[in-house]
């Protein structure tokens, strides 16, 4: 008759051990075992009890969370006396440890040094209770502000994208709700929502209230507009909104078009503001952007591969916006790629394409590797470093042939370079000692000699993050990287910088202070190989780099790309971003004379545990980075459509 | 045969009982409330005869003074002698029990332990017959279970008939399997025996110190009993042994009432037979001695009407104990001259007398000349005279009521949410004024505070050497009486010793009540914010207070189980409302001022008179303690909310459950009537307010007599379409709504990140 089967009341009891173990610490040696038993018991029973009336006074004090205060009420009650000491506003930390046949459950308490605390600064005062008021509904309509949820939860979002027909969608309601009732409306009318299961799909009508039309008004001029503060603030409000949801289809409209238009149009920089609205919007937690991948997509890859995004491919750092690109291209394949999409090997099969054609061009090319680096480590191994001998062999054509263009030439040292930053740290880890440069030109070719020095840094300075990651010092409460561009002819940079740069002091000239951030992939997916940054500031003068990716286009000659490796310093830079205009303190005044300037070099480091895999790691090479170099195609595409060689 | 113990309770056991252990707290505040509650003598506690002897060995001296009486009616003398010499046992006090005894009308029916069936059921009919006749004055049927029984022990000695342990799964599983072979019609019905006769099987394995068998019993048999009993199951499955038995407060519910079962005519005889054919003595007893069974006439229930019902901690009300009237109508308004609308700048004129009546037609029936004849005597309870300001204040909320919006399914109101921040999960009460400008909170760190949330800042009154300087003729002398320096936007007031569970504004805004953990209710003034009284009388920690709705009342309930009425100026309770089985968990103040409502953790609810003390309405079908309550403004209707989610709407008048309004997840600590009773606003620890049709789920009233005649209710499944909206919060559970005087919905939490 029961109308659901629950979980049997427990009548769980106290091991008698225990009573043992209390016993004796009360000095009480030698306890009988019925004692035990009758004494075990009778405490399981009394501690149930006062746990029931714990509860009691949990639910008086409106809280799902049961305090020690609670407890200490319960024994109040009983006229126990209650226990002292025990103050706990969080869980307490019992910790678990088992060995010489015995267990333990015991508190972790950790040495602290006296002076540690006393030269810390004094911890902020808790805040007073304070009151708030915000409008919870307005004439029955929810109105989506920050203060409240929003209005579509990210699951009900998909529920309707998936299952059209079972949920009806707010905003589809009967007849399209007026403006400014929007799911508050529907919500007033869900109850309808049993009766309508069976219906057709109802017209998709996305009305926008004024005051959405006005928002979305200045969020896109503010987007692609001339004012970097402006597009700061857009960023922001597009990447932390909640009542976005509405707006989504038009700005996914918005941004594929304006990526269609301005490919054509070459503009680079227009690219990269919508690449960075692509950004904000995967950033947003409370979107579901599922739906709309079918546009933002094409864009994302366009701007990875497209033959020419910039009217002076000679001058102009289109590389960086490849880059850029091709990281959001990692992140949402981690983030939506399904069994069902396919996300990840649909676009591990267009990369490999395009990279196995013989006549594509080096920037198509450069946006291939890019794209495919970023997928991962695994990804890396399997479809790029075999195709290093064939790569190098053109490389070197370019390189050491006759001159064709200055182009062929600027794209081959790019690709040239991205191919060594990516595939030296994963042969790192997979190729065994020792690395000698002839071997390395036997296995990968012209590239060979390179690929040899640069595993040897990577070797070092995964030895040197090792002690790195056990001294961080600081963390960096913003891991959001922006990607600025400083591009003179079209928009003057000018006004404060973004608030969320990354800031590090310009006089820091040693890389002591080590800050380590995140990858920035979105919060809800937890970045598996968790790759890790340490950023360094130098100042503009400061030429101890080697590798340097100036997106400063207006003025300079041309990408510098200098591989030339400096006995100073064992880092390898990988990214290196200049924020022009800055009103930070960098004094200095750098060679161009005119702009300050401060740099931030992001080295990619392999993360603690991989890194110690790698140091430990004897395993022989894996077939597919052996000397064989040509893959055919066929097979290539029978492993990217594998489940294993899609990313992590 | 049973030895029994009389209801009524002689002074000198009064005292006795006073200095018991904590568990009687309800036995003593029963008693002490005795004159309230009309008494009549009923059997509760009968002592199996076989076993005298056993009894006699046992400690207790109420079970031996029980035998007593036994030998002493049965003309035993001898046996009686030998047995109090053995005892020591004084005579008058024996004579005094035996006295009592002599008054019970029920001893006599007791057969003889052998039980033949026959004058089994002479006995079951000539129990039920006689409670029957015995429940006339219906209030507080249930209450009298605790007033009746002096001590635990001697409920416990109910428990110690002998049956073999290891039948009791046989029993069970017997009449399990005739009740899911009955027809369908009756198995429902029948179906409600399961419960307590497994606790009540299980009580008795457990008493009689067969552990393994309890165990076992309850093993296989608690799976099959309904999910709401989920809590009392596991207070019992934790109770293995004897001497638990002793102090465990649900226990002494389950003893001290009877579990009350409706049961149609028809399924009884079917039931009546089947234990007949079957010998199924143990079975019997158990229904005789422990169960109520309100045997009605016409058709068996369906299985949604009995769940509908079902789930207090001691079955459903009897039907009796919700007949009484109730006058449920509002008080006539007091008579005030309300200056025209149209007078509206002259705001001043108000406090010079304007000359011209024009009572307001409103939508409140109550301003209307003639008496409703549902209301109650205007000086049935005594209120206080209106003051010059109450009047003004009656003027003010005229003047808002004309401006307020009606409310009504396409027009819903706006809900402004009061948020506290950084409260630390510390914040426990929340109240808001009539007129909403001011908004108080108590906390768990015993403080209580208070905002404005009006322009106007709260001041103080300044000290007496200062006010003593004031020219007292002076125009503005009440605005010059504040102290300018203390004006802030909010007040902490200090004094309690526990975290503050309830508090109370007072209608006329000089005064804020608060109850705590410490077991005391302070009143404290809002003119110079100190404490004023502090009334001392529950032992145990206040879960609620309340004014009244014209003020100078309020009362108070908590984990003493007793319900108290206060006033303000009087440091000892003016009423004392025993019944409830446990902990009282909110109250209520009917708009009249006359009756008052209490949501219990025994997952009733009941309807007090002031005036006499008796109970007029319990209410059961709600699966979990009660935390909010709230009265319709009319007066007529009963909202209560339960930690199960759900909102169960009630009528007054008639005793009966209206409709059951799900969708809430979670415990709703609030509810609250728009002011003109259009829309119910209920908000729950789920971080939502939702808003439901309140016109259209008291349109639905079935009118039919036989619902009306037996209180069976056909819900219809319709509450979805009666919600109206849900409002989310981010993660701020609501603890308090509250409707402005202009219809807008004001809601508060604290956020708990």
């Amino acid at each position: 008759m029961a109308e659901e089967r629950r979980p049997k009341p427990c009548s769980v009891i106290l091991p008698t051990e225990s009573m043992k173990a209390i016993a004796e610490s009360m000095g009480v040696g030698q306890l009988q075992e019925e004692s035990c038993v009758a004494l075990s018991e009778e405490v399981s029973y009394r501690i149930k009890e006062i746990a029931q009336d714990a509860l009691k006074f949990m639910h008086h004090g409106k809280r799902r969370k049961l305090m020690t205060s609670d407890i200490d009420y319960a024994l109040k009650l009983k006229n126990v006396e209650p226990l002292y000491g025990f103050q706990s506003q969080e869980f307490i930390p019992f910790r678990f440890a088992s060995g010489g046949g015995r267990e333990l459950h015991f508190y972790e308490e950790k040495e602290v040094d006296l002076s540690d605390i006393i030269n810390t600064p004094l911890p902020r005062v808790p805040l007073d209770v304070s009151l708030k008021a915000h409008w919870l509904s307005i004439e029955g309509v929810q109105p989506a502000i920050p203060e409240n949820p929003p209005p579509i939860s990210k699951e009900q979002q998909k529920t309707e994208s998936t299952e059209p027909l079972k949920a009806v969608k707010p905003g589809q309601e009967e007849e399209g709700p007026i403006q400014g009732k929007g799911q508050g409306a529907a919500n007033a009318e869900n109850k309808g929502k049993e009766k309508c299961v069976v219906r057709m799909k109802a017209r998709s009508t996305h009305e926008l209230s004024v005051e959405q039309q006005l928002y979305y008004k200045e969020i896109t001029e503010a987007c692609v507009g001339s004012c970097e503060a402006k597009r700061a603030e857009a960023l922001q409000s597009i990447a932390t909104d909640p009542g976005l949801y509405q707006m989504l289809p038009r700005f996914s409209t918005f941004i594929s078009e304006g990526v269609r238009v301005n490919v054509v149009q070459n503009n680079l920089a227009l690219l990269i503001y919508l690449m960075r609205m692509v950004k904000a919007l995967m950033d947003n937690p409370t979107l579901y952007l599922e739906k709309y991948l079918h546009e933002l997509i094409p864009a994302v890859v366009t701007c990875i591969v497209s033959k020419q995004l910039c009217l002076r491919p000679d001058m102009d750092n289109h590389w960086a916006l490849r880059d850029f690109a091709a990281r959001l291209m990692a992140q949402s394949c981690k983030t939506f790629s399904t069994t069902n999409n396919n996300i990840q090997s649909r676009i591990t099969k267009t990369f490999t394409k395009s990279l196995l054609d013989e006549k594509t061009q080096w920037t198509t090319r450069y946006g291939c590797i890019a794209g495919l680096a970023e997928l991962g480590p695994d990804v890396i191994k399997t479809l790029i470093i075999p195709r290093l001998s064939v790569e190098g062999s053109r490389i070197k054509a370019v390189s050491e042939g006759p001159v064709v263009s200055n182009i062929d030439k600027i794209g081959a040292d790019h690709v040239q370079s991205l191919l060594l930053k990516h595939c030296a740290s994963v042969i790192a880890k997979t190729r065994p000692l020792p690395d000698n440069s002839d071997q390395y030109r036997t296995d990968y070719g012209y590239l060979g000699p390179m690929l040899c020095s640069h595993v040897v840094k990577a070797r070092a300075q995964a030895a040197l993050q090792a002690q790195q990651v056990n001294r961080t010092t600081l963390t960096i409460t913003q891991p959001r990287p922006t990607l600025t561009l400083s591009q003179g002819g079209v928009s003057g940079v000018s006004g404060p910088r973004t608030p969320n740069i990354i800031k590090v002091p310009s006089s820091l000239t040693l890389p002591v202070q080590t800050l380590v951030s995140a990858r920035p992939v979105t919060p809800t997916q937890p970045s598996p190989p968790a790759t890790k940054y340490i950023v360094m500031s130098t100042s503009a003068a400061a030429a101890t780099t080697q590798q340097v990716i100036t997106l400063s286009s207006a003025r300079s000659t041309s990408p510098i790309t200098s591989p030339a490796p400096s006995s100073a310093s064992t880092m390898q830079p990988l990214v290196k971003l200049e924020h022009g205009g800055a009103s930070a303190g960098a004094a200095a005044t750098g060679a161009g004379g005119s702009r300050p300037v401060q740099k931030y070099i992001v080295v990619s480091l392999p993360s603690a545990a991989s890194e110690t895999k790698g140091a430990s790691l004897t395993s022989p090479l894996p077939a597919s980075s052996g000397p064989a170099p040509v893959l055919d195609s066929s097979s290539k595409t029978d492993r990217s459509d594998s489940p294993g060689a899609s990313g992590h | 045969m049973a030895a029994v113990q009389d209801g009524q309770i002689e002074p000198e056991s009064e005292k006795e009982i006073k200095s018991e252990t904590l568990n009687d707290a309800t036995g003593n505040h029963a008693a002490a409330v005795g004159g309230l509650l009309p008494s009549s003598p009923v059997s509760t506690a009968s002592v199996g005869a076989s076993n005298s002897s056993k009894a006699a060995a046992s400690e207790d001296q109420q079970t031996l003074l029980a035998v007593l009486q036994f030998l002493k009616r049965n003309k035993l003398v001898e046996s009686a002698d030998i047995l109090r010499r053995e005892a020591g046992l004084l005579e008058e006090s024996d004579d005094a029990q035996g006295s009592e005894g002599g008054r019970d009308e029920l001893g006599g029916a007791s057969a003889d332990e052998g039980g033949e069936a026959a004058s089994l059921f002479s006995r079951v009919t000539s129990a039920t017959g006689a409670s029957g006749i015995a429940t006339g004055p219906a209030p507080s049927k249930v209450a009298q279970g605790s007033e009746d029984q002096p001590d635990v022990s001697v409920v416990l000695s109910a428990y110690s008939q002998q049956g073999d342990p290891a039948l009791y799964q046989m029993y069970y599983s017997g009449l399990k399997k005739f009740i899911e072979s009955v027809l369908d019609c009756h198995r429902a019905e029948l179906s409600q025996l399961f419960y307590p006769l497994f606790v009540h099987m299980y009580l008795e394995l457990v008493y009689n110190n067969h552990e393994q068998e309890a165990k076992e019993f309850f093993e296989k048999f608690h799976g099959d009993q309904e999910c709401y009993y989920r809590d009392d199951l596991r207070v019992l499955s934790g109770m293995s042994k004897k001497e638990h038995m002793r102090g465990n407060e649900t226990l002494l519910d389950f003893r001290t009432s009877k579990f009350v079962l409706r049961i149609s005519r028809d399924s009884y005889q079917l039931l009546k037979r089947h234990l007949q054919e079957r010998q199924n003595n143990q079975i019997w007893n158990i229904i005789q001695e422990h169960l109520y069974i309100d045997i009605f006439d016409g058709m068996p229930r369906s299985k949604s009407q009995i769940d509908s019902m079902s789930g207090s901690l001691a079955g459903e009300a009897k039907r009796e104990a919700n007949k009484a009237k109730v006058f449920y109508g509002l008080l006539k308004e007091p008579e005030i001259e309300v200056p025209l609308d149209d007078e509206d700048e002259e705001a001043e004129n108000e406090e010079g007398k304007p000359k011209k009546k024009k009572p307001k037609k409103d939508s409140m029936g109550s301003k209307s000349k003639k008496q409703d004849p549902n209301a109650p005597q205007q000086n049935r309870i005594p209120l206080p005279e209106l003051k010059d300001s109450d009047k003004l204040d009656k003027i003010m909320y005229m003047k808002e009521a004309t401006k307020r919006i009606r409310l009504g399914p396409d027009n819903l109101p706006s809900i402004c949410f009061y948020t506290f921040l950084n409260a630390y999960q510390g914040l426990t009460a929340v109240d808001i004024t009539d007129d909403s400008s001011l908004i108080a909170g108590g906390f768990a760190d015993s403080t209580v505070r208070v905002w404005s949330v009006t322009p106007r800042k709260l001041r103080a009154v300044k000290s007496a050497t200062d006010l003593s300087l004031i020219d007292k003729e002076s125009e503005d002398v009440l605005e010059r009486i504040m102290d300018e320096k203390t004006a802030s936007e909010s007040k902490i007031l200090y004094g309690h010793n526990g975290p503050v569970y309830g508090i109370s504004f007072s209608p006329d805004r000089n005064y804020l009540l608060s109850c705590s953990e410490d077991g005391t209710v302070r009143l404290w003034s809002l003119q110079t914010f100190t404490c004023l009284v502090c009334y001392k009388g529950h032992n145990y920690p206040v879960w609620d207070v309340q004014f009244s709705p014209h003020g100078y009342y309020f009362t108070s309930g908590g984990h003493d189980r007793v319900a108290r009425l206060w006033a303000t100026d009087h440091y000892q309770p003016l009423r004392m409302f025993a019944g409830h089985l446990a902990d009282i968990t909110c109250t209520r103040f009917h708009p009249n001022s006359n009756y008052l409502a209490t949501g219990s953790a025994d997952r009733t609810v009941r309807l007090w008179d002031i005036l006499n003390g008796n109970c007029n309405r319990i209410f059961t079908g709600h699966k979990g303690p009660i935390h909010s309550l709230a009265f319709s403004p009319n007066g007529k209707f009963l909202a209560s909310g339960a930690t199960d989610g759900r909102v169960l709407l009630w009528d007054i008048g008639r005793g009966l459950m209206i409709e059951e309004l799900n969708g809430h997840t979670d415990t709703i600590y609030a509810l609250k009537f728009s002011r003109d009773g259009e829309i119910l606003a209920s908000g729950s620890m789920d971080n939502t307010v939702r808003l439901w049709d309140a016109v259209k789920a008291f349109d639905d009233i079935e009118t039919d007599d036989f619902t009306a005649a037996t209180g069976h209710v056909h819900l219809s499944e319709n509450s979805l379409e009666l919600q109206l909206g849900t409002y989310t919060s981010k993660s701020t559970p609501v603890i308090h709504l509250h409707f402005t005087r202009r219809n807008l919905l004001l809601a508060a939490g604290g956020y708990n990140p």
